[in-house]
């Protein structure tokens, strides 16, 4: 006979059962449990905040005497920015898209004056677009022109799903707003051999990584700086060479409280803490060397070497404002539609 | 009295009461096909005619449809050839190993869609090990419509394998045997006697993959290319509207998609209905 089919050992099998799940439950040793944070990021920074969150833990202990524990969620930020509005409960956002922050402040989750509430319009590290070309610069790629030669094809991710993506559209537009001083028709016939010099459009940064490196496919990948330099780390320092151009865009990596969220959490002062961490000097070395630019003047010092001097357009100076720039340029039937199409 | 035991007893099944085993399903049915259905339904509701009429003929989508349609016809028909081959191998043959095969079969459906991409973008690229041979000969299948369709293909085989091979097993040998001491010749034999036989199942099978591949997102994104009137599947569009946090456009071309599948898999059904009466030699 077995244990079951008798129903009192069945009887103490329950009841043992109800007990463990409430003991587990109990709040005795709920308060045991140290405070988590959620950090709500983007695609890339997977190793950036595995490095970080270490670091901060124990910089936290310092301060307050308290152990806390940091869980990261990833993925491109506008679907990041959308799980939270459907109830992912993150207490920080550390994004790579302003305007992905903006939809949380617009549907209250965050701040309505979240860019005043941090140094540099809370973007703790920027970057910009660089290219990657293959070993010796076969194709003598220099500048934003050279991209917009016949022979000359390209790799970077698809505007319309990736924020990398959008910033080397608006970083080639700011390029030839300025050598074409202006002139509307001008810009457009550059922007529309550029874009039609795409060999293939992936959804994602890291995809075009992947078409351009394992694939092999076109003379230059578009992408961050910081990534540009991870790639040429990554896959081998002689079969790639890095060139940023003279006039680039100004990539802001933004981060916010998820104010909603944290209140709710308990995690207010945790939350805020996380950030303020982002800008000690500790944890900017720790960004520069994931090569990110950082305004911290001592690191930037001691990294200067890394990041060669170039003129950064800001969005809000070439588009007026990151809502203008998405309306007039990204939205259904914008500019880049129109310029692809034939 | 007797009567109502006698019919209770006759209708009882294995299952406990329809009422109960009926109310568990609708309300499985409803959780998990009819609400996220009716989600879509009420995004759709905030535009007008005219709004949604502009969303679904913009020129781009149009491109998109034209695209994936293209590429889910031409995966559909290698799959009802080969689908009906590898079929017939798995039923009329004994040969070692055949379990095994008979296995991979499903292996599409166990292969997470994405990883299936990624793989087939790798060995088809013009520097892998299948694409660098036909490179030479002029022929590119990542980022092509010809990577499109393998993709599609790959994922949608099991449909006609599935629905033919049990249909094949109920076709004995001896049928065609027959056929042939009737002074059938191969191809005659095939023709009339078991192509009609198997002609529902495969036009099922066939139509499910058809229906798969043009919701298809996984598999088909790593190797689409995505280049905008060439290589842009529907379902990337759909994606690109999420992404705009546009709601109510992607529900606007997800319903073009779930239109286009749910009337094809309804004609395959009514088709099928009147040609197994015909087949039984009802009238009508």
């Amino acid at each position: 006979m077995t244990w079951f089919s008798k129903p009192r050992s069945l009887f103490t099998a329950s009841a043992v059962g109800l007990a463990l799940t409430f003991g587990a439950l109990s709040p005795a040793q709920a308060q045991d449990e140290p405070r988590e944070l959620l950090n709500s990021s983007y695609d890339i920074a997977r190793e950036l905040f595995a490095a970080v969150n270490p670091k901060f833990i124990d910089w936290w202990q310092a301060q307050h005497d308290e152990t806390v524990s940091v869980k990261q969620s990833h993925g491109g930020s506008s679907t990041q920015a959308r799980s939270i509005m459907q109830g992912l409960r993150a207490d920080v956002v550390t994004f790579n898209q302003v305007t992905d922050v903006n939809v949380l402040a617009d549907a209250g989750l965050v701040a309505e004056d979240w860019q005043d509430r941090y140094p540099n319009n809370a973007s703790p590290y920027y970057s910009t677009t660089a290219f990657l070309v293959r070993k010796g610069n076969p194709k003598q790629i220099e500048n934003w022109d050279d991209l917009a030669r016949d022979d000359v094809s390209l790799v970077f991710p698809n505007p319309k799903t990736s924020g990398n993506g959008r910033y080397t559209y608006l970083a080639a537009w700011g390029y030839a707003d300025q050598a074409f001083d202006g002139d509307e028709a001008k810009i457009e016939d550059y922007m529309s051999t550029f874009l039609g010099n795409v060999e293939v459009f992936d959804t994602g940064g890291r995809g075009a990584t992947t078409t351009f490196v394992e694939r092999g496919i076109g003379d230059v990948l578009i992408t961050f700086e910081s990534e540009v330099n991870n790639i040429r780390n990554e896959y081998g320092k002689d079969d790639y060479e890095v060139v940023v151009p003279p006039v680039s865009i100004l990539a802001e990596f933004p981060v916010a409280v998820v104010d909603e969220y944290a209140e709710r959490n308990g995690n207010e002062d945790l939350a805020k803490g996380y950030l303020d961490y982002l800008y000690t000097e500790e944890a900017q070395r720790l960004l520069a060397g994931f090569n990110y630019r950082v305004n911290d003047e001592k690191v930037a010092e001691e990294f200067s070497d890394r990041f060669p001097e170039t003129e950064l357009l800001r969005v809000e100076d070439v588009f007026g404002s990151w809502p203008e720039a998405m309306e007039t340029h990204f939205a259904s039937g914008g500019e880049l539609d129109q310029l692809q199409r034939r | 009295m007797i009567a109502h035991a006698l019919t209770w007893r006759r209708e009882r099944r294995v299952l406990p009461g329809f009422g109960l085993s009926l109310g568990i399903s609708l309300t499985f049915v409803s959780l998990i096909l009819l609400l996220p259905l009716t989600s879509l339904v009420g995004q759709l509701s905030q535009l007008s005619w005219s709004q949604y009429w502009f969303l679904i003929t913009d020129p781009r989508l149009l491109a998109s449809y034209g695209v994936t349609l293209f590429g889910a016809a031409v995966a559909a028909l290698f799959n009802a050839a080969f689908g009906l081959l590898m079929a017939w191998i798995l039923v009329r043959y004994e040969f070692p190993g055949k379990r095994l095969v008979d296995a991979l079969m499903d292996l599409p459906f166990a292969l997470p869609t994405a990883v299936a991409g990624i793989t087939l973008a790798t060995l088809y690229s013009s520097n892998g090990w299948i694409g660098r041979l036909l490179e030479p000969l002029g022929i590119s299948i990542s980022y092509t419509w010809i990577g499109i369709a393998l993709a599609m293909a790959f994922t949608s085989i099991p449909f006609v394998v599935r629905t033919v091979q049990p249909v094949l097993e109920d076709l004995p040998a001896e049928v065609d045997e027959a056929a042939m001491t009737l002074g059938a010749s191969d191809s005659h034999a095939f023709r009339r006697v078991i192509l009609p036989y198997l002609w529902p199942a495969l036009v099922t099978g066939t139509g499910l993959a058809f229906v798969r591949s043009l919701g298809e997102f996984g598999a088909v994104i790593f190797i689409a290319g995505g280049k905008p009137y060439e290589t842009e599947i529907t379902s990337l569009m759909i994606f690109v509207k999420l992404q705009e946090y546009d709601y109510a456009g992607a529900s606007a071309v997800a319903s073009i998609v779930l239109a286009t599948s749910l009337a094809l898999l309804l004609a395959i059904n009514l088709w099928q209905g009147r040609f197994i009466k015909r087949l039984h030699g009802g009238r009508g």
